[in-house]
């Protein structure tokens, strides 16, 4: 099974990567773009017995190590 | 007095306290393998600079699940005196000895230049040798040395005096222009609740001898020796 878990600053932390990302969108007149956050992606082979226990799992690897719970929030898909 | 410099895959600055501790100080000194369990009797225990696994994930994310941190925060939780720099202060941050953590530099730029800190507090370990605003000239390198925390964690901070060192300008106020990387309330290093855990962005162990610029790193070093002789040695 795999895990795809997705690590973003939290809103009330300042991207300075993402709003440099943007400017340089908006230099290049992309007009249509607002702000850009950038964030990682991880994706977890997990050995669990159902898609409940490999979120658990996944989640509990997050929590853990993946995202920083005082800068960085995740979300989790299963496949 | 005894000095363990936990040494991580990629730290680059472990050789400089080592330097600062046993050649400056003349005190004993000992580098300490990441893979190892015991601190080998040190009184003083110190996380240096550099880019521990290369910084993967996040600065100081993986080191803090190095093996010799279970002594190390046993060390800490004890009450023994124990000092983050740079990359060490980024670890103490990812394994909760301090609050908070450090991002990336608000203009993205890796600063490595001298600027001026002040020391806030002279009741840790290592500023007891300071005066209460005293303006340190010391070195930076560092891309992530943005310190974060949400707004209760810094009232804590404030109102528990824990901010030990503020970027300031020379005359020691603190300015935008003097916050060289866009720190929250211009915080430069923090101690814990118990005082003994100090992190700071700064190098001091680089600001100890007239040929490298600045000594006024030494006070910190100077600070932590005082503070072993007054309160008796502490071991781990």
């Amino acid at each position: 099974m795999k895990a795809r878990v997705f690590v973003t600053l939290k809103p009330s932390v300042f991207d300075p990567q993402g709003r440099t990302i943007a400017e340089a969108l908006h230099s290049m007149g992309y007009a249509g773009v607002g702000d850009v956050r950038q964030g990682k992606y991880f994706e977890l082979e997990v050995d669990a017995g159902s898609p409940e226990k490999a979120r658990a799992l996944a989640s509990e690897v997050a929590d853990r190590v993946l995202a920083n719970p005082v800068i960085e929030s995740y979300r989790i898909e299963i496949e | 007095m005894k000095f363990a410099v936990i040494v991580f895959p990629g730290s680059n600055c472990d050789h400089d306290a080592y330097h600062a501790a046993k050649h400056v100080l003349g005190h004993d000194a000992e580098f300490v393998w990441h893979k190892e369990t015991s601190l080998k009797g040190a009184e003083v225990v110190i996380l240096p600079g550099g880019f521990s696994y290369g910084d993967y994930l996040r600065t100081g994310a993986i080191a803090q699940f190095s093996p010799v941190m279970t002594a190390v925060r046993a060390f800490a939780t004890a009450g023994g005196p124990l000092l983050g720099i740079c990359n060490g202060f980024q670890v103490l941050c990812e394994a909760k000895l301090l609050p908070g953590a450090l991002l990336r530099n608000k203009d993205l730029k890796f600063h490595c230049e001298h600027i001026r800190v002040r020391v806030e507090q002279t009741d840790t370990p290592f500023t007891l040798r300071a005066t209460r605003g005293q303006v340190l000239k010391l070195p930076i390198a560092h891309g992530e040395g943005n310190y974060v925390a949400d707004p209760a964690t810094l009232d804590a901070l404030e109102s528990q005096g824990r901010v030990t060192f503020r970027y300031c300008d020379a005359e020691g106020r603190v300015t935008e222009e003097a916050n060289p990387n866009g720190s929250l309330n211009a915080i430069a290093g923090i101690c814990n609740e118990a005082r003994n855990v100090v992190g700071l962005m700064p190098h001091p162990e680089r600001a100890c001898e007239s040929p490298l610029g600045s000594r006024d790193g030494l006070v910190l070093f100077d600070s932590v020796v005082a503070s072993l002789a007054s309160s008796g040695a502490l071991t781990a």
